[in-house]
């Protein structure tokens, strides 16, 4: 039996500790001079990215090359798909060269589903699958307010949580929001009924728990952490929004309103950041923001993930960060 | 061609809506016709007659399909005229309507003849060919309405492709009032579909698939009312799949509006819970829906507002729907597994018999303007020996089709049509294609 990483829908509590207990001890590994550990060693990891990354893509390669694996990094861009190779040929071709892990990005919900499915000896990490989920950042991000809490002597159950912008699309958003209901947090979404429509509320979590907000001010009273996300121009052309001048005049997160609704609040955003559309620039360079420790983080929760995933594929092996 | 042997069925139950009959009594078919129906034990002269035992059966008018895809010309891979109508016989349908989307669409005389010429070989189901709305069912042009009636079509339908042209459609529906015929209307406003690919609602969200909210039907079924209302034209609506559209149409119905309208069976048995694994075999158009919309479904069908169960038989192959769920194709096979569903949905409890056969038989006979689909004397001899009790599974052996994009494939099924009679002609017999048992006797 395979192990995948193919969303945060599912997991248990303890799970997650896990992901973050390993992830925290490869922190450390980033840190020394010779920045490499020989776990992995003579494991390979394939990164597969059907839609462009920078950041994710970058992180997952050094990830594995930190645990010594061997990586390769395979960018299918939408002009091959189109040129006709299918996924699951693309997966079957991937698989015949025996790797231990496939890391997939793909622009459609559920393909690394489906990848998963269709693999009998390799295991799946979904790197961000459509408007679905993307498990490691949601990690990343709470191995990243686990730091933090942790200075105020405090855990990251019982926190307020809210997320602001185009929850309809983001993928990192629905990650967190199951993270969060697992670690029996409050989770608000808040944002314009076009990007956050109701039915968020009306149990797409399983829960009547979530409450959804169009009230920026009103959505962000009180939180401990704002997750901004980001808002991209095609929404205007879908008429999601009017234009984003407009959106952000309602919706970008400035210092001013931080200062009044949710002055302890600390900010969040997984980028690539709009400056002055969703996020003013005070803020996101400002004493709340914690997203460069977000990219950092997300080297060890990948390299955690990559450990914990391969490991499993192989006969149990002595575990060494030495 | 020799003269058929006249056949006695006896001992079973029959039921027929369009007279009213649901008891026991035998038929007598003859000449291509029911000839005589009588009580037990009255047709007991006829020795020469082949006899059928319908003990613990129920007899009834051949099923009557008004939505199908055949894929002949253009798919053959995924389905032939003949697959398909061997596939219909196989699952009590005697008539079935093929839409126009084959390639090229059936948009001339031409085709039509083509579709009718396989059918007249394939000797199974009859085939009832609807023609095109428009050219190409792009929308543009209006087909040859009097050349395609005259060639064989029963209706017009642009079918997948909805006509968003108001006054296309206006002006289809004066020509085809002329003619006596219905449109048969995808109701979909792809300006609120948008690409979506199920239902739009907390699932869809949740599973970050694009939603395909029920108001992208309702406004189209609306708009078509109000032309068949204005124009005196008639509607009929595929595949309603919203509570509200099934209202639109009570609503319409009263107004004495003439409008028509069927449902598919996958509506009716699945909500769109099947779609959490991405399962593309769950993939439809219009999109599988919550549980109140199913409910304003099943109470459609009850009280009559829905004159058909249309299976929407749509054979896929197996490429087409192993890619990602948002790409895979749209629809299932039908024409074996319908009457299975509605015979467990009567087994439930949750619709009488005498509806169940009305909405298969003489509600789609209503709907196109067709003789067939009831059973008095004098009437074609479509008729069908059906085992209620019988428990039986669809597997790739049992499965007819060319394809086997069905999510009932493998599963246990409540129901089976053991003898299907077209026209007179003997073509299932104790469940095999007569043609079969002739050429490959087991």
């Amino acid at each position: 039996m395979v192990d995948h990483l193919l969303g945060i829908q599912g997991l248990s509590k303890s799970d997650l500790y896990r992901y973050l207990d390993t992830a925290h001890s490869f922190v450390e590994v980033s840190e020394r001079d010779i920045k490499k550990v020989p776990t992995l060693r003579g494991k390979t990891i394939v990164n597969v990215f059907f839609e462009p990354s920078t950041r994710t893509l970058s992180s997952f390669d050094i990830a594995g090359k930190r645990l010594s694996a061997d990586t390769i990094n395979v960018s299918i861009g939408a002009s091959s798909v189109k040129k006709g190779e299918t996924l699951i040929d693309t997966v079957r071709t991937l698989e015949s060269m025996n790797p231990d892990v496939i890391v997939m990005r793909h622009s459609e919900s559920g393909a690394p589903h489906f990848a998963a499915k269709h693999l009998a000896r390799t295991s799946v990490v979904n790197a961000g699958d459509g408007a679905h989920e993307h498990p490691t950042q949601a990690l990343l991000d709470l191995l990243t307010l686990k730091q933090y809490f942790a200075t105020k002597k405090r855990g990251i159950e019982g926190l307020k949580i809210g997320f602001v912008g185009d929850v309809r699309h983001s993928r990192v958003a629905r990650s967190s929001v199951w993270a969060h209901l697992t670690l029996g947090n409050e989770v608000r979404l808040i944002g314009p009924k076009t990007l956050v429509p109701e039915d968020f509320a009306r149990g797409a979590f399983g829960t009547d728990t979530i409450k959804v907000y169009s009230d920026l001010a009103e959505g962000l009273k009180d939180l401990d952490v704002v997750v901004s996300l980001r808002m991209q121009l095609e929404r205007q052309e879908e008429h999601f929004v009017p234009n984003l001048d407009e959106y952000s005049k309602e919706y970008c997160i400035s210092e001013r309103i931080l200062a009044r609704q949710a002055p302890g609040c600390v900010v969040l955003h997984p980028g690539p950041m709009n400056r002055g559309t969703e996020i003013s620039g005070e803020v996101a360079d400002g004493p709340r923001s914690l997203i460069r420790n977000q990219v950092t983080n997300g080297v060890a929760v990948r390299m955690a993930v990559l450990y914990l995933l391969a490991r499993t594929v192989g006969a149990p092996e002595e575990v060494s960060h030495g | 061609m020799a003269k058929a042997r006249p056949v006695v069925i006896h001992g079973g139950t029959l039921i027929d809506a369009a007279s009213d009959r649901d008891g026991a009594f035998d038929l007598l078919i003859e000449d291509g016709k029911v000839k005589a129906i009588e009580k037990p034990g009255v047709l007991k002269e006829h020795s020469d007659a082949e006899r059928i035992d319908a003990q613990n059966r129920w007899v009834m008018p051949g099923c009557i399909d008004l939505h199908v895809h055949l894929r002949e010309p253009g798919e053959e891979w995924k389905e032939t005229v003949q697959t398909g109508a061997e596939a219909a016989a196989l699952g009590g349908y005697t008539s079935i309507c093929c839409m126009p989307n084959t390639k090229p669409a059936n948009d001339s005389a031409e085709v039509t003849r083509y579709i009718l010429e396989k059918a007249a070989a394939a000797g199974a189901s009859r085939v009832l060919p609807i023609g095109a709305i428009s050219m190409e069912r792009k929308g543009k042009q209006l087909a040859p309405y009097s050349e395609l009636a005259k060639a064989g079509c029963v209706a017009f339908s642009d079918d997948g492709d909805p006509v968003a042209d108001a006054g296309l459609m206006r002006r289809a529906l004066e020509w085809c009032l002329m003619l006596g015929l219905p449109l048969s209307c995808h109701e979909e406003d792809r300006n609120l579909s948008c690409g979506g690919c199920m239902n739009e609602g907390p699932r869809s969200l949740r599973l970050g698939l694009k939603g395909f909210p029920g108001i992208a039907e309702d406004v189209m079924i609306a708009r078509d009312i109000e032309l068949a209302r204005y124009t005196k034209g008639k509607v009929h609506i595929c595949h309603v799949s919203t509570a509200r559209g099934i209202e639109l149409i009570r609503r319409a119905k009263n107004d004495g509006i003439n409008v028509t309208c069927e449902v598919a069976p996958h509506h009716l048995v699945l909500d769109d819970s099947c779609c959490e694994t991405y399962d593309t075999s769950y993939k439809m158009m219009p999109p599988l829906k919550d549980n109140e919309d199913i409910a304003g479904l099943i109470a459609g069908v009850k009280d009559g507002t829905v004159d058909a169960i249309a299976s929407d038989h749509a054979p896929h192959d197996k490429d087409s729907k192993q890619v990602e769920f948002s790409r895979a194709t749209v629809g299932i096979l039908g024409l074996q597994t319908s009457l299975p569903l509605l015979i467990e949905m009567c087994a439930q409890g949750q619709i009488s018999r005498r509806r169940m056969v009305d909405i298969l038989c003489a509600g789609p006979a209503r709907a196109f303007g067709l003789s067939y689909g009831r059973i008095s004397v004098g009437s074609e001899a479509d008729v069908i020996v059906v085992d209620p009790q019988r428990r039986w599974r669809f597997g790739e052996e049992e499965n007819r089709s060319k394809s086997k994009n069905s999510p009932f494939l493998g599963r246990e099924l409540l129901g089976l049509s053991l003898h299907t009679f077209v026209g007179g002609r003997h073509v299932v017999k104790d469940g095999r294609l007569v043609s079969e048992l002739t050429s490959n006797p087991r």
